[in-house]
């Protein structure tokens, strides 16, 4: 008896390269592609509107692109635990499919699914598609531990053997005798729902400028080829004011969500730049940005002693800060879903360690809101990086909420685009137009704190108090004694430390034990007598420790009640 | 376990932990012979010394829990060994992530250890309540000798949000009680001149550190009268604002000991703002009492007020630029830093710095630490100025944005040049292509 398929999609939002859809659709009688949605979710849930409008598109491009196959997509309203086992009966399901899914929470739901499953008969087939490399693999490479720095992910990469190809797309000759029985009310009961239908007030909702969908992605990864061999000569492109803007080639929403297989992009930049450069071989460089989404390295997380402050959040969030290049950035995030990498980096340093000292979980959740590409490990895991809560890495570079935007656009252009009340300020007070003389804002029709905010903190006051709070948390995690802000952070490239060590009298007497509950990250028995060779761990501590550590979504504060609603987990 | 229950019943789980951790340590005897022995055992006849030792392996909360076993151990637990450090952590949990020291907590140790404490920090997180509450501590630490004291902020400066005299008072009981502090760390409060008169009436003879970075409430004159008496002073840490010539000259005079470590902190009120200038002199002078004292500066200037520095020959060791600063100014830097142990650039300009890297390997023989965040420097510059500098560079955080590929080399090949002139594998720092 030939089975009878499900494929679910969750990521992979794709007929192409999709190996666990050709496994659903290989041998079967018929064949049903699911996706699920919760709509209850879409009001209360921490994903804004653009996310939502951008998986209904891709949701409908599938779609479309199934019915040339004479099938359709079938979104499930509910969630998958509960709806499985009554779809298994009704359908007479024997084979599941679906693409492997790596996040911390998709593991759990699928673990419960494949259970499920297995109690109704189902055979259960996953597929690796979504990352290039199967990271159970890196992670046995590296001593069953996951590569604590990106550089000594990207040295076990270089070890394994290149990606695998990406897979034929799914055609009419491989769906050969499989079909998709499709009821008359299809639409009614299964259809693509319409942001309106989801609860949202589309009134005055400008068209996306990130439209979601495969067909989308394919044309752009054209486009972003082309430029790229045009453009650079695969030289890394300076960044300058226009970066700053969507861009017509940008793919890492589409990467995100699976529109774009991240194996095609791969092979297609490798041809691409063997043709231009002659047959050499391509850097590993190359693959920057593909290859940072799959470091799921669980880097450790240095705690870090953040300030709860919900208002100052708020007025990051709502670009409410009172400097323009923070706002603008914050502005383009909310109203297009997309920001500029570096930009990124500018508000993420403003909101953590550069300026307002709040933690950077805050942040990671408005970003999950807001922005497109915002896979969970990869948010949470830049974010860390962001903030400096990642042990190994530098915190002396801070990026100037004034300096930082001023050379990247000095005419201020971006700002005027994305702040208009501050169309009136000439490029030199652009970017900091509380230091403009009083005539000068009226001659711009915005006066600073009344049509514009203040300046909600002293730039550098801030920054001298918290890169003296870093240097302190981190020389007592590294136990380094010394005066250098280098050597304060321990590197794994063995650079030793530097710096010339200090006489520190009057300091902790070593053997009394002082602290009652809050060691950063260690472990808590201190001695001086026990000193041992105090290597940071990953997080494994007494659960009373377990304060703010790992990114891992179940360790989160008790107190971060919010439920983070993802769009993939249906 | 024989022995007397002391005060309430025990919370369980650790006290049995506690006493495995023990008895491994000490075991000789046969697995059978211990059974019975177990019960009759010496864990209540335990010296006071071993319990010392071993509570000291302890955090305070399983300590608390062992003392609650019996009266001998609760007794180990009030040892005034125990209570010579304590960290105070006040947090609210509106304002915070972490927890604070529990009330109880709090009033015991004043109660029966403040005699007892030494060395004792407070952490207050940014709600003024928890600087109110460190300042209540402070006041009744009275019979308390202390050694050290420091006084931190860990989210935005709440010292500051107390009333100044509240603070004041608190502060200057312990100035008056203690009269051996050695080390004072009370940056970012509202400390004043007559109270620093106060700490000098009664520690000039101990006190050998003293942090206070953004003491707004101080003039130079106060800091001077400190330096004045306290001939033991060997680490200082202060805003720039409170340097001055008199200053320098009385750390390097006779009676003084040589001053290990200087801080001082440049931060920009306003921008334009203009700074003094120290005589070269007067550096001098300190470099002579103290040939091998660091000097650690950082900048948080805008770029055009850099005008009174480095312009003369100064003996910074470590230089950290928090802000965008020149190429020249970087270049005066080359030129009259000789000391220079460590030089760490946030920003800079599009322009390559070569030039200015090339001078600070030729004249900085003693650096071995630098840091450049945005800047630019061509690859066949930086190949260079890491051969001018050779192994002596032990800290090298070069962002990668920062290399320029140019004719001579590429990104992927300067990291093998890099590192055949440094001895050792070196990759410039990532920064996430988000």
């Amino acid at each position: 008896m030939a089975p009878n398929s499900i494929h679910w999609f969750r990521k992979g939002l794709r007929l192409h390269d999709n190996p666990a859809l050709r496994e659903a659709v290989k041998g079967a009688g018929t064949v049903r592609c699911v996706y699920f949605l919760d709509p209850w979710f879409a009001g209360s849930s921490n994903v804004g509107v653009n996310r939502w409008r951008f998986l209904l598109q891709c949701l409908e491009d599938l779609d479309a692109s199934l019915r040339k196959l004479n099938s359709r997509l079938f979104v499930i309203r509910g969630q998958p635990a509960n709806v499985f086992p009554r779809l298994f009966k009704e359908w007479k399901i024997s084979r599941l499919t679906f693409e492997y899914d790596s996040e911390p929470f998709g593991k759990e739901r699928d673990a419960a699914i494949k259970k499920l499953a297995m109690e109704a008969g189902v055979e259960v087939i996953v597929k690796i598609s979504h990352t290039l490399y199967d990271l159970d693999k890196i992670i046995e490479l590296n001593g069953a531990q996951p590569p604590l720095t990106y550089k000594r992910f990207q040295t076990l990469i270089s070890r394994l053997d290149p990606p695998e190809m990406p897979v034929e797309t799914l055609s009419d000759s491989f769906m050969g005798r499989c079909v998709t029985p499709i009821s008359e009310d299809h639409g009614d009961k299964y259809g693509v729902p319409s942001l309106e239908e989801l609860g949202f007030d589309i009134e005055g909702l400008p068209t996306a400028v990130w439209p979601g969908g495969e067909t989308e992605a394919l044309t752009r990864i054209e486009r972003h080829l082309e430029r790229k061999a045009w453009v650079a000569n695969f030289e890394r492109p300076r960044m300058n004011a226009n970066s700053l803007l969507a861009s017509p080639t940008g793919l890492s929403p589409y990467l995100r969500f699976g529109c774009l297989s991240c194996r095609l992009f791969y092979f297609k930049l490798t041809d691409l730049y063997r043709k231009v450069k002659k047959n050499s071989s391509p850097p590993l460089s190359l693959y920057g940005q593909l290859l940072w989404r799959e470091w799921r390295g669980n880097p450790i997380c240095v705690r870090i002693p953040w300030d709860r402050n919900m208002e100052a959040l708020a007025k990051w969030a709502e670009a409410k800060t009172g400097f323009p290049w923070i706002d603008a950035i914050m502005t383009q995030l909310r109203q297009e879903g997309w920001i500029h990498h570096l930009a990124r980096h500018a508000v993420a340093c403003f909101l953590t360690r550069g300026d307002l000292w709040i933690s950077w979980e805050e942040g990671m959740k408005v970003f999950e809101e807001l922005l497109l590409d915002a896979d969970w490990s990869v948010n949470a895991g830049s974010w860390m990086w962001l903030s400096c809560s990642s042990f190994f890495q530098q915190f002396f570079h801070c990026y100037c909420p004034v300096g930082f935007g001023r050379r990247t656009d000095p005419n201020g252009d971006f700002i005027r685009r994305y702040l208009p009340i501050l169309r009136g300020f000439p490029a030199k007070y652009i970017y900091d137009p509380w230091n403009a003389p009083e005539s000068v804002q009226a001659a711009a029709k915005c006066i600073i704190g009344v049509h514009y905010p203040k300046p909600m903190v002293h730039h550098a006051e801030a920054s001298r108090l918290n890169i003296e709070r870093m240097k302190q948390i981190y020389q007592q995690l590294s136990r380094y004694r010394g005066l250098g802000l280098l050597a304060s952070v321990p590197s794994t490239n063995g650079n030793g430390n530097g710096g010339m060590m200090a006489y520190s009298p009057g300091e902790q007497q070593p053997g009394t034990n002082n602290n009652n509950n809050n060691s950063h990250c260690e472990s808590t028995q201190s001695s001086s007598a026990a000193q041992q060779q105090q290597r940071l761990q990953p997080p494994q501590q007494p659960p009373q420790q377990q304060q703010q550590q790992q990114h891992g979504r179940s360790n989160r504060h008790s107190h971060h009640s919010v439920c983070v609603c993802r769009l993939d987990t249906r | 376990m024989k022995g007397e229950e002391g005060g309430d019943s025990s919370p369980g789980n650790s006290s049995p932990e506690v006493c495995k951790k023990v008895r491994t340590q000490n075991t000789e005897d046969s697995e059978a012979g211990v059974a019975s022995e177990f019960l009759d055992s010496d864990w209540a006849r335990l010296p006071q010394e071993l319990l010392l030792h071993i509570f000291q392996y302890l955090p305070l909360l399983d300590r608390a829990y062992a003392s609650q076993v019996c009266r001998g151990w609760n007794q180990a637990f009030h040892m005034p060994e125990l209570w010579r450090c304590f960290e105070f952590e006040l947090n609210q949990p509106a304002s915070s992530y972490l927890k604070a020291t529990h009330p109880d907590l709090i009033k015991q140790i004043i109660k029966r250890h403040s005699n007892h404490l030494q060395y004792v920090s407070f952490k207050v997180d940014s709600s003024t309540e928890s600087a109110e509450a460190a300042c209540d501590i402070l006041s009744q630490l009275v019979n308390c000798s202390l050694k050290t004291l420091g006084l931190i902020s860990t989210a935005r400066p709440s010292f500051m949000e107390v009333p100044k005299s509240h603070f004041i008072s608190a502060l200057t009981v312990v100035f008056v009680n203690s009269k051996s502090l050695s080390s004072l760390k009370i940056d970012d409060t509202p400390v004043d001149d007559p109270s620093l008169k106060v700490l000098v009436a009664n520690n000039s003879d101990t006190l050998k550190l003293l942090k206070m970075s953004s003491c707004p409430h101080v003039s130079p004159a106060g800091i001077l009268c400190v330096a004045d008496q306290c001939h033991g002073l060997r680490e200082l840490a202060l805003n720039y604002h409170l340097l001055s010539d008199e200053l320098l000259l009385a750390l390097s005079s006779e009676k003084h000991v040589h001053l290990e470590h200087l801080r001082i902190d440049v931060v920009s009120e306003n921008p334009g703002q203009h700074f003094h200038t120290i005589k070269k002199s007067s550096w001098d002078a300190m470099v002579r009492h103290s040939p091998k004292f660091n000097l650690v500066m950082y900048f948080f200037l805008y770029e055009d007020e850099f005008g009174p520095f480095f312009n003369d020959e100064i003996p910074v060791t470590h230089l950290y630029f928090g802000r965008s600063v020149s190429k020249e100014v970087l270049g005066r830097v080359g030129l009259h830093c000789p000391r220079l142990v460590e030089l760490v650039v946030c920003a800079n300009g599009l322009r390559p710095l070569d030039e200015e890297l090339i001078r600070i390997a030729k004249h900085c023989n003693q650096l071995s630490a630098i840091g450049l965040g945005e800047c630019e420097v061509s690859c066949s510059a930086f190949v260079e100025f890491v051969k001018m500098c050779g192994r002596r560079l032990s800290q090298l955080s070069i962002m990668e944005e920062v290399l320029i590929p140019d004719h001579k080399y590429s990104l992927d090949e300067i990291h093998w040049e890099v590192s055949k002139h440094l001895g050792r594998v070196w990759f410039p720092d990532m920064m996430p292509t988000w």
